[in-house]
């Protein structure tokens, strides 16, 4: 049976209470923390670190295509999947494709993926979907809103939650949505856009499903679906008959705040991470019509799981500490730059490493065993010439071997930049870069970390990615 | 391999005023220095056959020997640039030396230039390396930073231990450079005054790290035998050592981040050729790249003026001040100086020529009776090292 084999979530380790924002507006707060990217992450890198975190223990190297769905992209033109799928190391005969400027792009992404594998084109599907919107200062939207991601494996083998069906519909309204060259989503009168948009919208796609496969709302197990605030959850749940206190999927709104296209599939993972053989799973989405699945979990959902829990992901985090740090970081005022970088960004160079640049590839001796990042062609120990085998680094633990505390690299709201020299694996592969997602006087000599990818700085019109150092959080899994 | 001892002289030396010269261009620093060596070498610019041209800071595409040429209107000879990071001073000189000893030319130039301060930032910029991605973000003092935080660990010292350490260095480098005129920074400083300044590359701190400043400084080069034709005190070269290493520390599998390869060998290169067995001993002075604290602190113990581990117990007994026994950075070094790149080499000699001739402007910084002195640069991430010894007789 077709269905979801594999989950994983991502939320960035930053948050920002909702009082920090309400306080500088002199507005209501609408209580809890919101999530927020860090400044070097996107909706790539986002998806990068849910995909990876999904795959553990998956069959990697039989991923034959990969959806990916967002309404951030960072390219208008260009396949943000193309990128995402080099820097999880898929091989390169596989499918990809962007899904991009509807809230639905995630669950759209998950029944193509679905129908991929039904229909015999693909048998595992990655679907990663990943967002980071912005509401306009002062307005409700910049509190509710959230950044995250959520991949899933789609496959006829290891299916946790095999699916059953869908119902979709399609509606024309300018109810919210971004102009091509908006940066902040518009919306039209609350009271319209949520009754007759999300309300209405949502109840004819569960309706429907529920309809089209004879089950009562008592038959669900658990209802997942994303809502625009907590109150209309409530309202949409209680006129669907469903009951609030068991039958229904935490928003995460309190904590993480709404994902835009990641958050249906975030929230499929938070309810995975609980579920229990036989369950029945609704999972509905709002966004120009709606669409409704339903899953059935298996017996498969007992084994053990290898992924970072988003249980996990909501406790450990840093608080970003003021509003001016959330502007900066999203980009909204400007910094004063750090010194000017003395680098020539090349296309053609990132491009002809990108095995050890995006795919994070270091090379191991045939001969000696040495392993070296990036990849080098004589080997530094025996000189052997051209005979090394290629080694993925990025998915190894390591311990840091120095560091510094950089004020010069950075720039006027992140003025420290942890450089850090680690050794990764048994082999001690040495890797030099910078520390993210961290408190600086944290950082010690032998202090654990992995790897993760994210931009490192934008030259020439064109952002480019390489990997980071970050402090090992909860990397096992607690399920 | 004989190597090249007593086989050629410098026999004329000039050293611009190092700082902010907002005032002076390239050229007008080339100008300084050269007419300053052509005057203590009696000679007149025609003489000179060939030209090697240290420089650094250039457009991408490069600049050639033009500066030289340009500036100094050099006619038809060779201008030939040197570009090795910080040891480029160093490496000009040591090819004209070569090219002197190998008979291809009688009397050649030595010229290092930088202007630092055209930049519009006061460091040397973020980013290094000819990779878009690897280095987005290193710097120069991030890049010592590893160093000071791995040295730190390894031998046991406390971030305070360790730090006021490096801070003893300073304070002896600026005490220096309070006497030298030509310096950048004349200001004495405390133990205190280090380690309450602000920290630039932990744990590195403002004082901890050398200056960005324009500067240049210029050598005359003819062979041992016709050097007595032109002074009485000519200064022989009596080795040098040059070494890269293969990968940049910061990728090198296994690398210790406490000792540099090239600083160990470079050195040995140069004492082998120089006939030189207990450097701690037979050298009357050094001059060393102390582009960072911790730098010098490495050089004590990869040069063999200090045992491993021990660079501190010579630090605290003052082994390296102008009153003990080596002093080292008699000048105020890079510290007092600042590192406009390529003419620092130079630059460094330019005080083992003085003070072997007897010559130091001021007679409270003369070193008495000094027959060897030594100068050096480190450059690079670090990976590259070169060293020159200097003798005021011949044997």
């Amino acid at each position: 049976m077709t269905g979801i084999s594999f989950f994983g979530g991502y939320i960035p380790v930053y948050r920002l209470k909702r009082d920090v924002i309400a306080d500088i507006w002199g507005r209501h707060s609408l209580g809890g923390e919101r999530s927020v990217a860090n400044n070097d992450e996107d909706a790539i890198t986002m998806a990068v670190e849910a995909s990876r975190n999904c795959l553990k223990g998956a069959p990697t190297a039989e991923i034959d295509a990969l959806l990916f769905g967002t309404t951030s992209s960072v390219f208008k033109e260009k396949m943000n999947a193309a990128l995402i799928s080099a820097a999880i190391d898929l091989k390169e005969n596989i499918s990809t494709l962007d899904f991009t400027n509807s809230l639905r792009s995630g669950t759209g992404a998950l029944m193509a993926a679905l129908d991929k594998v039904k229909s015999g084109s693909a048998k595992n599907v990655l679907v990663t979907c990943s967002d980071c919107r912005l509401g306009y200062p002062r307005s409700d939207e910049e509190q509710l809103f959230g950044d995250g991601a959520a991949a899933l494996v789609v496959s006829d083998e290891n299916v946790v939650a095999t699916f059953e069906g869908h119902y979709c519909v399609s509606n024309e309204m300018m109810d919210v949505w971004r102009n091509s060259n908006d940066t902040f989503v518009r919306t039209w009168e609350k009271r319209f856009i949520l009754g007759e948009g999300y309300i209405n919208n949502m109840k004819r796609a569960i309706k429907g499903l529920l309809k089209k496969y004879g089950l009562e709302p008592k038959d669900i197990s658990k209802a997942i679906f994303p809502a625009p605030d907590s109150r209309s959850h409530k309202r949409l749940a209680s006129q669907l008959g469903f009951d609030l206190k068991t039958q229904v999927q935490d928003t995460l709104l309190s904590k993480v705040g709404h994902c835009g296209a990641a958050h249906a599939l975030l929230m499929l993972v938070g309810a995975l991470e609980d579920a229990r053989p036989g369950e029945r799973l609704l999972l509905a989405c709002y966004g120009d019509g709606a669409d409704a699945m339903l899953f059935t979990v298996t017996d498969a959902i007992e084994r053990k799981m290898l992924q970072y829990t988003l249980r996990a992901q909501l406790e450990e985090k840093l608080m970003l500490p003021s509003y001016a740090r959330f502007l900066s970081y999203k980009g909204l005022v400007e910094t004063v730059p750090g010194e000017p970088f003395r680098l020539m960004p090349s296309a053609t160079v990132t491009w002809r490493d990108r095995k050890s640049i995006i795919r994070c590839h270091g090379s191991r001796c045939n001969s000696c065993g040495l392993t070296t990042f990036p990849m080098q062609r004589i080997c530094y120990n025996c000189g052997s010439k051209d005979d090394f085998t290629e080694v993925r680094i990025a998915d190894l633990e390591g311990l840091v071997y120095t560091f510094t505390l950089d004020n010069l690299a950075g720039r006027s709201d992140d003025p420290v930049v942890p450089q850090i020299i680690a050794e990764f694996g048994g082999s001690k592969v040495r890797f030099y870069g910078m520390m993210t997602d961290c408190d600086p006087e944290e950082i010690k000599v032998g202090m654990p970390v992995r790897l993760v990818f994210r931009w490192i700085y934008e030259g020439a019109g064109m952002p480019n990615y390489f990997w980071k150092c970050s402090p090992m959080r909860n990397g096992g899994n607690d399920l | 391999m004989s190597g090249i001892k007593d086989k050629v002289a410098i026999i004329g030396m000039g050293c611009t005023k190092f700082g902010e010269l907002w005032d002076k261009g390239t050229e007008d620093l080339a100008i300084e220095a050269a007419y300053e060596a052509f005057e203590d070498a009696g000679i007149g610019k025609e003489e000179i056959q060939a030209c090697w041209l240290s420089t650094v800071m250039a457009p991408p595409i490069g600049v050639s020997g033009t500066i030289a040429a340009d500036s100094l209107k050099l006619r038809n000879i060779p201008v030939i640039r040197n570009e090795n990071w910080c040891t480029s001073g160093h490496i000009a000189l040591i090819e004209a030396c070569l090219a002197v000893a190998s008979g291809a030319y009688d009397i050649v130039m030595a010229l290092g230039v930088e202007k630092l301060k055209d930049t519009g930032y006061p460091g040397l910029g973020t980013g290094r390396g000819m990779h878009p991605v690897y280095e987005a973000r290193r710097t120069s003092p991030g890049s010592f930073g590893l160093i000071a935080q791995r040295y730190f660990k390894t031998y046991g010292l406390s971030d305070e231990e360790g730090k006021i350490t490096l801070a003893k260095i300073e304070v002896k480098n600026h005490d220096n450079g309070s006497l030298c005129p030509k310096a950048h920074f004349h200001n004495k400083i405390t133990v205190e005054t280090v380690l309450n300044a602000p920290i630039i590359a932990w744990p590195l701190g403002l004082y901890d790290c050398c200056g960005n400043s324009d500067g240049a400084a210029c050598a005359i080069i003819t062979s041992a035998e016709r050097a007595r034709s032109f002074r009485d005190d000519p200064i022989y070269l009596k080795g040098f050592g040059i070494s890269t290493d293969a990968m940049m520390p910061h990728f090198r599998p296994g690398f210790s981040w406490i000792s540099f390869d090239s600083l160990v060998t470079s050195s040995h290169k140069a004492y082998e050729m120089a006939g030189i067995k207990n450097p701690r001993e037979e050298l009357d002075l050094a001059e060393v790249h102390d582009c960072f604290s911790i730098t010098e602190l490495l050089i004590y113990e990869d040069f063999g003026f200090s045992e491993r581990g021990k660079a501190k117990e010579d630090i605290d007994s003052g082994f390296f001040t102008r009153e003990g026994k080596l002093p080292v950075n008699i000048d105020g070094g890079l510290k007092c100086f600042g590192h406009p790149i390529g003419a620092s080499g130079l630059r460094m000699t330019y005080e083992v020529y003085k003070q072997l001739q007897g010559k130091a402007e001021l007679p409270e910084r003369q070193i008495k009776n000094p027959r060897l002195g030594l100068s050096h640069t480190f450059g690079g991430p670090p990976q590259i090292s070169a060293v020159a010894i200097f003798g005021n007789e011949k044997g």
